[in-house]
Order: structure tokens, then C-alpha cells, then sequence
């Protein structure tokens, strides 16, 4: 009963919210801080510590847009959302940013009016098993039990992977992750499927995590980044640069290390100015202050100390994470 | 003296109720057009439309095997939306109607055991009570999905309850399945016929009693004519009926030992779980209902019937029993109607119903909320209703005739 109320307060939510909401950066301002929708648990991306502190790569892209808009990056309060609740939150104006590792796929942009402004994690859905099944190839699954959360792209990768292959399964969804891990863990399932960042998240929750291999298969694109609703630009443009100048910065060399030392440094170059605000008015242009990306900067710091302090503890490397002038595919649009 | 100033609109009190009663309805409309406006604009403010077309396309996901996809035969990438919709609503009412059908047996148990002159028994149901009723059914629900989880044999195992035929591990509950040929139609026309002799029957025998007293044994001989005239049925028309059994592997590929899909049938655990947790949790409130129902009829009535040489069991029947259902029924009512509501909760644990199927992964892929929380309303509020419906006859049928 409890996430059926929660779904008819969302659709209130809708029917409530005020017309004239278009400007979420004004109401955000009124309010004090940005509501920001994270994942119920999801260790290196969103996740909560025993006092009740977030961290995580899909959290400091909220902090990152609270440091742009309030240069304070703890004017930012989470609201944890199942997958299924997440989108209509982010509708009804529950939150003001859904960060939340979640795809972007172009049913989302058209049928849900999202907008995603931009990707922090270039995922693929991935499938683990136990050793003690001797499987080696996803191929050899057909007639598996397949355990997976509810209302993700997930369901539908993995249905179309078997149908393409000619394969039978038996799909067991459950409602939140903590719920798949355990029955996994229990044996209800040969198979457990999601994003391979997930497996490799919640592999720690197995009672014995070594028993368990991850497949090679990579069976879907998963470009994961956060969303905001349709039809308020100036707030989509806010989020996407403070994205865009987390990955800038990196390519840079800008970090917190370093970037109060460069605001008063004669000798940078004119893209380190303009990102840190000493050239340009590229913030007012944002409807914000002009030291928006030295803020994000000094407070959360540039893409990979984000990436380094949050991700890589659960040993995934880069990979196509990495910049694309090291060989991945991360690529932000120049600030000029 | 009637004055059509307007004052008449404070002091008249036929014209002053006319006055705001309209203003209230004015109102009433301007807030509910208000409402109506301000979604239909902010759903156009993000791009989306209403209707109910998306019920015509084809759903992409698999559903986990269970009573609604066998009914619908679900087809990845065949069956439409609506499919699954419907696939959610026979789900929903599977564990609703059995999860009635358990609560109330169990629970009339408890409640009589409450009652008990034995310390044990009436100690055991007191016990269950209070424990049952007082803990979240969330939690029991957790708590009885995972508990039946760890406690069974994994897939590659099994505990056999009869041999080759009923089984359970982990991924469920193994039955033989029935596979009916052509001519079974006639045993089921059969058993309605019998069953209608049966009604026939009880008429003839409780006109004979009140015209001659004599009884006569309805009962028995009821379950003798419906067995033996469906069981002749199906032998004179060739026993058109097989079995399927479960078929259990013990070598080959590791992934593929284990119960074979498509032999026997199976009860998944999420839906053993379920309906575990709703019979338990409920029959704690209907034992409750029930012992306050039996105490409600005064100790005279016992007394009285004692009196005239009844025997405890019949007087239980028919002395107590009838005035106590008085009582029972109202707020048994109310916990059937719970019930089905909080049948909604087997989303948490993988269980595909209306929420988890529909609600859960149809909207995630259509994003269709309006619409689609209607439609989910709309079935709890017609089975709600008709339940209700149901109890209220039932209820004017066994409330106190007063002449």
C-alpha cells in the first residue's frame, strides 16, 4: 500500500504542481537548496553512510549543481527513489535534478518528457553467476532463472538478449536491489543481472563475494546521467555545464588541488580563465554567479577525483570512462 | 409574509439554502476545473499526451510464469499492454481469493481456539494472535519469503512430499499438471448437475421435515451423489483427462538440472510467500472478529438450548453460530477488503501483480501515470466493491429476521 499511496500522491503531484513551475532555478532559490533524487543504495554512485551522509559519483553531480547555484555544495538534500517512483518524482516536482544512474534512452527524451543533460557513467548491463554453475558465456543460459529490479531498461535488455539468441528464461523482479542481492544470495536465481557498475556495487553484499564471477557479455548500452524535466532551459543548461565543467576541468588539469592557486595565477591559459571565471561572463549567462565552475571545482573537485574517490575503491578501472584524449569516450562540449 | 428583497437570501430559509448550496457547487465545479486544467497544461508544459492508446502495443519484457501468463498465454513482444494488465489483475485476485478462503478457515480456527476451556490451545492462539497482528506485514512478508527461501533445498534439489508427483525447491512448488482432452466437458456438466440435484434435494428433505418431522441425512448423501455421478461421467466419456508431472534431472549441463520447464506446474515462491503472509496476518483480525462475534451472543441463548436437550455441537450451530454471524460479518467485510489491498505489497518481493507488472514495469516503459494509476485504481475499487456487494447480501441473508 505504501508505494501505491506514494504513486497517487505523485499523480496529485502532477495535478497540483503550479503551471507557471517552468523555472525551477527561482523556486530552487526560494527554497534554499536543491532536492535531488538518488538511488535507495547503490555503493560508489549513491549511498548513504551510517550517519546519513550521501556519497557517491551521482551525488556530487548534485553537489556539483548546488556549488554553481548557491556555492555551497551541502545546500543539497537527497531523496532516495526507487526505480519505478523516479521518474514520475521527477515530473510532479518532487525533485528538481534525478540523478540516479539512470539510461538514457529515447523513449525517456519523447514518451516521459525528460531531458537528459549529459552522461556521468557510460555503463552496459552485465550478468553474474556463481562459479559453482561452471557457465562461462552468457550463451550458455538458456532455461536460467534471472533475478533484476523492476521498472529499469534492464527487464527489457535482457528479454531482448534471449529472444535474440533463441533462449528461454524465467525473469523474478523485484521492486529494490537490496531485494535481488538477497535472493540471489539465497539461490533463487542461476543469474543476476543489471548494469555491470551495479554487479560490481552490490558483489559486496554477497555472502561470499568471491564465488561469484561476472560474465564477459556486455548485452546493452547504458549511458547513465542526470535528468531534469522538459521545458525549462535555463535550469537543463545549468545542470549540463556543471557536468560539462567537471569533465572540462579534468581535461585541464583544474582540480581542488589546484584551483585556488590558478585564481590568482597571471600565467593561465584562456580556457582555465574562462572556466574559473576570470574571463567572460559565462555564469550570468547561466543565470548564476561567475565563479559557478570554480565553485563546483573547489567543493566537489574536477570528474576523476570524483571518479577516483567514489568508483574506483569498487575496482572498476576508466575503461571508456576515461577522457577521450586518454582513450575513452568522455567528450564535453568546450566552455566558450 | 414572503419578501423577495435581499434579505430573503438570510431570512428565507427555502431561498437561503438554495443560495449556498449554489455557491458551494460553483465552487465545487471551479476547483475541479482548476484541477482538470492544471494537469492537462502540465502535461502538455512536458511534452506528453493523454490517451489510452498505448494499451494496444506490444509489451517487451518477460513476466515470471505464473496462473495470469498461463491464462493470457504472454508472449514477449506478442501480447499487448492490455495483456498485461489483465495478467496483473488475475494475479491480484489469485492470492486475493485464496488468501480469503485461508484467513477465513484459519482465523474462525484461532477464534474458537481463543474460546477454548484447554489452557494449551487457548494459550497458542492468544500467542498467535498478538503476535501476528501486532508485527508489519511488510516485514512478515520479508520475513516468510526469505525464511521459505533459506529453509528449501536449492534448484538442483529437491524434497520430495509424494513421490514423482509433488515436490518443492527453491524456484517452487512442483504439481502435477491436468492436461484435459475434448470430451472432459461432459464430467464438468456433470458435477452442475449434481450439484443442482444436491440443492433439489435439501427442498424435498426440509419440506419433508417440517410436514413429518422425519429427517433426513442431506449432507452425506449430497457429497455421494456429486461424486459418484461426476466420477461415472468421466469413466463412461474415456477419462479424457492426463497428467503432466514434474520432471527433475539429475545430469547434464549444472544450469540445466533441476525441474524441467513445460512438465507439471508450478507455484512460484513469491506467490507461496504471499499468500502465506496475507492468510497469516489476516486470520490474527478474523480470530479476533470471530471470538468477540461468539461472546457477542448472550450465555442464555447457550442456557436456553441446553435446556431443550441440545447437544453442544449442534447448538453451536445452530444457535450460536447464526446470532454471532450477526456480529461477524460487518467487520469480516472490512478485513476481506483489507486484504485485497494489501495484496499490493507483493510488489516488494517479486510477486507480478497489478502494482509490481503494471503499475511498476508497464508505466516505467510507457510513463503513462494518469492513465495508468487510474486503470490500477479502478480494478481495487470494483473488486472492493463487489466483495463489499457480496458481503451485504450475504449479511441481510443471516441477520436477525424480526418479526
Amino acid at each position: 500500500m505504501k508505494k501505491l499511496t506514494a504513486a497517487m500522491v505523485a499523480v496529485a503531484g502532477v495535478a497540483f504542481a503550479a503551471a507557471a513551475s517552468a523555472a525551477t532555478l527561482d523556486d530552487v532559490k526560494a527554497k534554499g537548496h536543491i532536492q535531488c533524487g538518488v538511488s535507495q543504495g547503490l555503493p560508489g554512485f549513491s549511498n548513504a553512510d551510517d550517519s546519513g551522509n550521501w556519497t557517491g559519483l551521482d551525488v556530487d553531480m548534485c553537489r556539483a549543481v548546488a556549488a554553481a547555484v548557491f556555492g555551497d555544495s551541502n545546500a543539497v538534500k537527497f531523496t532516495p527513489l526507487s526505480a519505478k517512483q523516479r521518474f514520475t518524482a521527477l515530473a510532479s516536482g518532487e525533485v528538481d535534478i534525478l540523478s540516479r544512474n539512470t539510461t538514457w534512452t529515447m523513449t525517456r527524451d519523447t514518451q516521459l518528457g525528460l531531458n537528459f543533460a549529459g552522461v556521468n557513467y557510460y555503463d552496459g548491463q552485465g550478468m553474474m553467476v556463481p562459479t559453482s554453475l561452471g557457465v562461462t558465456s552468457a550463451l550458455e543460459l538458456d532455461g536460467a532463472n534471472i533475478c533484476t529490479n523492476t521498472g529499469t531498461t534492464t527487464e527489457l535488455n535482457i528479454t531482448d538478449y534471449f529472444r535474440a539468441n533463441g533462449m528461454s528464461f524465467n525473469l523474478v523482479a523485484f521492486e529494490k536491489a537490496d531485494e535481488v542481492v538477497a535472493a540471489y544470495d539465497a539461490g533463487r536465481c542461476d543469474v543476476y543481472t543489471t548494469d555491470r557498475s551495479g554487479l560490481a556495487a552490490q558483489r559486496g553484499k554477497l555472502t561470499a563475494p568471491d564465488s561469484h564471477m561476472v560474465l564477459s557479455e556486455i548485452i546493452s548500452k547504458e549511458p547513465l546521467g542526470p535528468v531534469v524535466r522538459q521545458g525549462d532551459d535555463q535550469w537543463f543548461n545549468i545542470v549540463r555545464w556543471s557536468l560539462n565543467a567537471m569533465i572540462n576541468a579534468e581535461e585541464m588539469g583544474v582540480s581542488s588541488a589546484n584551483v585556488n592557486n590558478l585564481k590568482f595565477d597571471g600565467s593561465i591559459t584562456p580556457a582555465v580563465a574562462r572556466l574559473i571565471g576570470k574571463e567572460g561572463n559565462f555564469g550570468e549567462e547561466l543565470g548564476l554567479s561567475n565563479d559557478w565552475a570554480y565553485n563546483i571545482l573547489m567543493q566537489v573537485g574536477n570528474y576523476a577525483e570524483s571518479y577516483e574517490a567514489n568508483v574506483t575503491p569498487l575496482g572498476l578501472a576508466r575503461g571508456v570512462n576515461a577522457l577521450w584524449s586518454d582513450g575513452g569516450i568522455l567528450y564535453a562540449a568546450p566552455i566558450r | 409574509m414572503r419578501t423577495n428583497s435581499i434579505s430573503s437570501l438570510i431570512y428565507d430559509s427555502k431561498v437561503r439554502g438554495y443560495f449556498f448550496q449554489t455557491i458551494i457547487l460553483l465552487a465545487l465545479s471551479a476547483s475541479i476545473w482548476w484541477l482538470i486544467d492544471n494537469t492537462v497544461t502540465n502535461l502538455a508544459d512536458r511534452g506528453k499526451t493523454v490517451g489510452f492508446g498505448f494499451l494496444g502495443e506490444n509489451a517487451g519484457f518477460q513476466i515470471s510464469a505464473t496462473l495470469g501468463t498461463w491464462l493470457f498465454d504472454y508472449n514477449v513482444g506478442q501480447s499487448s499492454y492490455l495483456d498485461v494488465y489483465f495478467i496483473g489483475i488475475t494475479n491480484t485476485f489469485l492470492v486475493a481469493i485464496l488468501g480469503i478462503a485461508g484467513a477465513t478457515v484459519l482465523g474462525f480456527t484461532i477464534g474458537i481456539m481463543r474460546l477454548s476451556q484447554n489452557f494449551i490451545i487457548r494459550a497458542f492462539a492468544t500467542v498467535y494472535v498478538e503476535l501476528l497482528r501486532n508485527l508489519p506485514l511488510l516485514l512478515q512478508l520479508f520475513f516468510w519469503y526469505f525464511a521459505v527461501l533459506r529453509a528449501l533445498p536449492s534448484k538442483r534439489d529437491k524434497i520430495e512430499i509424494i513421490p514423482d508427483a509433488v515436490a518443492m525447491n527453491i524456484t517452487g512448488l512442483y504439481l502435477p499438471a491436468p492436461i484435459v482432452e475434448s470430451g472432459f466437458m461432459y464430467t464438468v456438466i456433470a458435477f452442475f448437475i449434481a450439484i443442482a440435484m444436491t440443492f433439489a434435494l435439501r427442498a424435498w428433505a426440509l419440506k419433508r421435515q417440517s410436514e413429518t418431522g422425519q429427517r433426513f441425512p442431506v449432507f452425506w448423501t449430497a457429497i455421494g451423489i456429486i461424486i459418484s455421478l461426476t466420477t461415472l461421467t468421466f469413466w463412461l466419456s474415456g477419462s479424457p483427462m492426463n497428467w503432466s508431472f514434474p520432471e527433475f534431472k539429475t545430469t547434464g549441463a549444472i544450469l540445466r538440472r533441476g525441474f524441467q520447464s513445460g512438465s507439471g506446474m508450478v507455484l512460484v515462491p513469491e506467490m507461496l510467500a504471499v499468500w502465506l503472509a496475507l492468510t497469516l496476518y489476516t486470520a490474527a483480525f478474523i480470530a479476533e472478529i470471530v471470538r468477540a462475534g461468539i461472546l457477542a451472543v448472550a450465555k442464555g441463548q447457550t442456557e436456553a438450548a441446553y435446556s431443550i436437550g441440545m447437544r453442544p455441537g449442534m447448538t453451536l450451530r445452530l444457535i450460536v453460530i447464526p446470532q454471532a454471524l450477526r456480529v461477524i460479518i460487518p467487520p469480516l467485510t472490512s478485513q476481506y477488503l483489507n486484504l485485497t489491498k494489501n495484496s499490493s505489497l507483493a510488489v516488494a518481493i517479486a510477486y507480478p501483480e497489478l502494482v509490481s507488472i503494471f503499475a511498476g514495469t508497464a508505466l516505467n516503459q510507457v510513463g503513462k501515470e494518469i492513465e495508468m494509476i487510474f486503470m490500477m485504481m479502478m480494478v481495487y475499487l470494483t473488486f472492493s466493491i463487489a466483495t463489499a456487494a457480496f458481503m451485504n447480501w450475504f449479511n441481510a441473508r443471516v441477520k436477525l429476521v424480526e418479526r
